[in-house]
């Protein structure tokens, strides 16, 4: 399974930033462990896409952020969603759903 | 909201750009502690985990710079940082970058300046409230008319814009107007100020507002009105009245009548014709009063009047043409002049009403000036076209010199784009400052050449205010030119491989076969086209040196023109004839005069009289009648102006009214009528319109001499005795030959003049400058030309002498092995300069081709010589190889010194 975020298919790397964020305020090194967690390994995130991801998130309004000190006692930048992230969430979620689920019925029939 | 807060978040990016930078790096800090920590704690050691977070992280200012390659304000930041990078190259250059920044500023320039006229002259709407809604009434090409032409646009009768103005249904409102010069002055010595005579409806219908008191209406423009009052232009009124309010109600006398002023219009109307100006404006029912008997609005054949009109809502120019020329016979019926005998009739019932477009105004400049104007564009064109591959070329020469950076940039991360986007800056900034320094010149090139076209009599006003047009055309240059010069050794310095390049030792790269070749070509493509640039600039020298130097059948210097109008007299006809003889008299007497004359019509001022005239003592002719020219001179006439009898003899005082008709005539006449037989035995009547004269008998025939202007072929003229002419005006316009200084004449003249009669108008000018003036645009075309011919030759033969140069650099070590070897001096020489002659013969060649080509668009525009003039071709080709050898010897005998141990030394 290919480990390496740059295969994952376009957009989707926001679509699991926006999912991570949904359940709580996140700093970068937060955000790139809870992806990794929640997909058993499957993903790993590089910090070469996270950080410019992050970057055009908050100029397109799905992000915004707060210095916060973390638990080693630094600043740390703590991400959240916007109410258009949360939007944008939803409408993904479903259109994922709808595309996955095509994709499948397509799958099972060729098989 | 995306785009606002994308452009808010990005300014506060570029305003606390520290701030933004600070907080990335803490951001990105503690991701890598975070990480490090992780990997402590699963095992490693902390210098093994913070190695392994930091590979993990790909390099901490490779993933700041994707971060900032996500906001636009870096893309702006690049930009700022390439052009600063750029400006410090230049510094470290200035002779390079002056040289660029003034040849593309003297090419930019010279356009900009050529193209902010043709903009003011044929491009720009006039000034007025819905100019596309104007239009020109004016007449087909079909049938003709005869009659008295006066003023620049003769398009109708009094009488015929009377039937127009009552019989149209196009326009809204027409109005009649006519340019003309008024002399303001009270007494003395002529000041002519530019007039106009307008309609009632003229202000109306252009919907202009007064700047003070009002403007003319069609109740101040009633048959025979007095005291119709003035309109001030805005300028003039400043000029001559100091802007005062109380201008109003003043009086302003028009050929000592006196006129209240009533108005003053805004700054920026200048009326409808493009390229002049007016001061004053007055009703036409004034003109009869101004000028007298002469009129032109009572007479029914004087021509002097332009008609302009705005259209209806929903009707076409086209529309409009036609209803005019379905109206035309029953106008034209209407007002046949009872002067027209039925030849006359024929042609003009034959005439046509027509409509033109008049958004762009109406102007005898745009008619004469447009095409050289366009013409001059081009030359110009092709002056910074040479420039821009100079340009190209030094660049190619920095490019190979450079290629050892870019390799090593390359090697280190830089893209080929990132790259050849910096190298861009860089000429994107040479063309900037080059722009700007050409706008400033052509600011001021452009007004030295309206000026220069202005002469005394014709004043030239050309609006040229920078408009969206010019700014557009200034930047489509720079940008035109950037890339012109800039992409190609862009591309050129980029296409290197690191791994090469870096490996190489010794002075940059050895340019490869292939990479010179560029530079080849542009030098044989500036050759080309400085060729052709010359050969354009020695016809228009040419052209100008024939005109200047051909002779027109009398001397032309050393001639005073002096007219002495008495109209205030009111004489009759023999009591002017009288007043005038005894005024040359009187000049005569002054010291120093030579010899003087009076004369209907001085040579090449532009005006003209046309007769029919009638071969032997009766009859009708078959068919359209011959005609001639016509001059009324006084005795003396022939040995004033020089010019020679080839037989007979001149007028004398005997050949006056009552005595037998006699005419001096031209060889052309001769020529052209007397098929053979002795032309002193000929004899002809004159027909004007329907009155035919007594028979004529020839005195006399003389050289032919020009007659309208320079370029004219011989034409038939006859030259009565001014005693015998029925129609005398009331003005003596005497030709004086003096080889005494003019000035002094003058003031003699004048003074005599005062005492003969000091309510007189006086105009004095010299014979030889206003011919001179005649050929304004041939001397305006011949300077022009070749100072772009020169400057293109000069910028040619700096690109040869660069490549030359370049070759030899490159070539230092076979020159030095060849040396060694035992070739002298000579043939070191002789090796340079054939490589130089090759591209020299192969530019050469092209240009003769283009050259041409080109040309040919010019014919109308020379004289005395084809497009294809061979001694021109010539001249242009040897003078250009001449100098551009000379160019090439330098770099030539530099290689025959090298000290070829030296030379292979340095490998």
């Amino acid at each position: 399974m290919p480990n390496d975020s740059s295969t994952l298919v376009q957009g989707t790397l926001d679509m699991l930033i926006l999912k991570t964020l949904d359940l709580q305020p996140l700093h970068g090194w937060g955000i790139a462990q809870r992806i990794q967690q929640m997909s058993r390994g499957v993903f790993e995130v590089n910090p070469g896409s996270l950080f410019p991801a992050f970057r055009r998130m908050e100029r397109a309004g799905l992000l915004e952020f707060e210095w916060r000190t973390s638990e080693n006692n630094r600043r740390a930048k703590y991400y959240s969603l916007t109410k258009a992230g949360r939007q944008k969430l939803r409408s993904e979620t479903r259109e994922w759903e709808r595309q996955a689920t095509a994709i499948a019925r397509i799958l099972q029939t060729v098989s | 909201m995306g785009i606002w807060k994308s452009l808010s978040a990005g300014l506060r990016g570029l305003f606390f750009k520290q701030q933004a930078e600070h907080e990335l790096d803490d951001e990105l800090r503690d991701y890598l502690d975070q990480a490090t920590t992780e990997k402590v704690r699963s095992g490693m050691s902390r210098e093994e985990a913070r190695r392994a977070a930091r590979l993990e992280m790909g390099g901490m200012e490779l993933v700041k710079e994707n971060v900032r390659a996500v906001s636009w304000e870096t893309r702006l930041e690049t930009l700022w940082a390439d052009l600063r990078f750029g400006a410090r190259l230049l510094r470290f250059n200035p002779m390079f970058a002056c040289a660029a920044i003034l040849s593309l500023a003297l090419g930019i320039g010279a356009n900009t300046a050529i193209f902010q006229l043709l903009d003011a002259v044929r491009l720009r709407t006039l000034p007025v409230k819905n100019p596309q809604e104007m239009a020109r009434i004016k007449l087909d090409r079909r049938g003709s008319r005869s009659g008295n032409f006066s003023t620049r646009y003769p398009d109708f009768t009094y009488a015929l814009w009377e039937q127009i103005r009552d019989k149209q249904q196009g326009f809204s409102r027409v109005f009649a107007w006519a340019p003309n010069q008024f002399n303001v002055s009270p007494a003395g010595e002529v000041h002519n100020v530019q007039g106009l005579w307008v309609s009632g409806e003229f202000f109306e219908t252009l919907g202009a507002e007064p700047a003070l008191g009002r403007l003319l209406n069609t109740a101040d423009d009633q048959p025979g009105c007095a005291a119709a009052g003035a309109v001030l232009s805005y300028s003039y009124w400043q000029q001559a009245y100091g802007g005062r309010i109380d201008a109003i109600g003043q009086k302003l006398t028009i050929s000592r009548h006196p006129f209240p002023v009533i108005g003053v219009t805004e700054p920026d109307f200048h009326g409808v014709e493009v390229g002049r100006y007016f001061d004053v404006a007055v009703p036409l029912c004034a003109e009869p009063v101004v000028n007298g008997e002469d009129s032109h609005l009572k007479s029914h054949v004087g021509w002097w009047l332009s008609v302009l009109g705005r259209l209806k809502p929903g009707w076409t120019v086209e529309r409009a043409a036609a209803q005019l020329d379905a109206i035309s016979p029953s106008l034209f019926e209407a007002t046949i002049p009872p002067e027209y005998n039925p030849e006359n009739a024929k042609q003009y019932l034959a005439i046509r009403l027509t409509a033109k477009p008049a958004e762009l105004g109406v102007s005898d400049l745009r008619e004469n000036y447009e095409q050289p104007l366009w013409l001059l564009l081009a030359l110009a064109g092709l002056v910074l076209l040479i420039a821009s591959a100079n340009l190209a070329n030094l660049l190619l020469a920095r490019a190979s010199a450079r290629g050892k950076e870019m390799g090593m940039r390359m090697a280190v991360g830089a893209s080929r784009g990132r790259l050849i986007r910096q190298l861009l800056a860089e000429s994107l900034l040479l063309s900037a400052l080059g722009a700007s320094l050409g706008a400033l010149l052509a600011h001021n090139l452009s007004r030295v050449l309206v000026a220069s076209l202005s002469t005394q009599n014709d004043p030239l006003f050309v609006d040229l205010g920078t408009d969206w047009r010019v700014l557009g055309f200034t930047t489509g240059l720079a940008v035109l030119t950037c890339i012109l010069f800039g992409l190609a050794p862009a591309l050129r310095a980029t296409s290197v491989s690191p791994g090469v390049v870096l490996r190489e030792s010794g002075r940059g790269t050895t340019a490869g076969p292939t990479r010179f070749s560029l530079r080849r070509i542009l030098v044989v493509a500036q050759m080309a086209l400085s060729l052709t640039l010359l050969v354009g600039a020695l016809l228009f020298a040419r052209t100008l040196n024939n005109l200047a130097t051909l002779d027109p059948g009398f001397r032309k210097d050393g001639i005073l023109v002096s007219d002495i109008d008495f109209t205030g007299r009111h004489l009759s006809r023999d009591s002017r004839l009288a007043f005038s003889e005894e005024l040359l008299r009187r000049v005569r007497a002054i010291p120093g005069v030579d010899a003087a004359a009076t004369a209907a019509i001085v040579p090449l001022s532009g005006d003209g009289i046309g007769h029919d005239i009638l071969l032997g003592d009766t009859g009708e002719p078959q068919g359209e009648a011959p005609s001639a020219a016509f001059n009324y001179v006084s005795p003396g006439f022939f040995d004033t102006m020089q010019t020679r009898f080839l037989v007979g003899h001149d007028f004398d005082e005997h050949n006056r009214l009552g005595a037998p008709n006699v005419a001096v005539v031209n060889e052309t006449f001769v020529n052209k009528y007397c098929q053979g037989k002795n032309p002193l035995e000929l004899r002809f009547r004159i027909r004007r319109m329907n009155k035919t004269s007594a028979p004529y008998q020839i005195i006399g025939v003389v050289k032919d001499t020009k007659y309208f202007e320079l370029r004219e072929k011989s034409a038939p003229v006859v030259y009565a005795a001014r005693a015998q002419n029925d129609d005398v005006s009331s003005d003596a316009q005497i030709l004086i030959r003096s080889r005494a200084p003019l000035a002094g004449i003058l003031a003699a003249v004048k003074n005599m003049a005062n005492q003969a009669d000091p309510d007189a108008d006086i105009t004095f000018y010299n014979l030889h400058k206003m011919i001179d003036d005649g050929i304004l645009r041939d001397r305006l075309m011949a300077r022009l030309s070749g100072f772009f011919g020169l400057l293109a030759v000069l910028l040619a033969v700096i690109g040869l002498y660069g490549v030359i140069s370049y070759m030899v650099a490159r070539r230092r070590n076979e020159i030095g092995i060849r040396m060694s070897l035992g070739a002298n001096r000579r043939s070191i020489v002789a090796l340079v300069l054939h490589e130089a002659a090759l591209l020299l013969c192969i530019g050469l060649g092209i240009g003769v081709v283009l050259a041409l080509a080109v040309s040919r668009t010019a014919a109308s525009m020379l004289f005395g010589l084809k497009p294809n003039d061979a001694l021109t071709f010539i001249l242009a080709t040897a003078s250009l190889a001449v100098v551009a050898l000379a160019a090439s010897y330098v770099p030539a005998s530099r290689a025959s010194r090298l000290d070829p141990m030296n030379a292979l030394r340095n490998e």
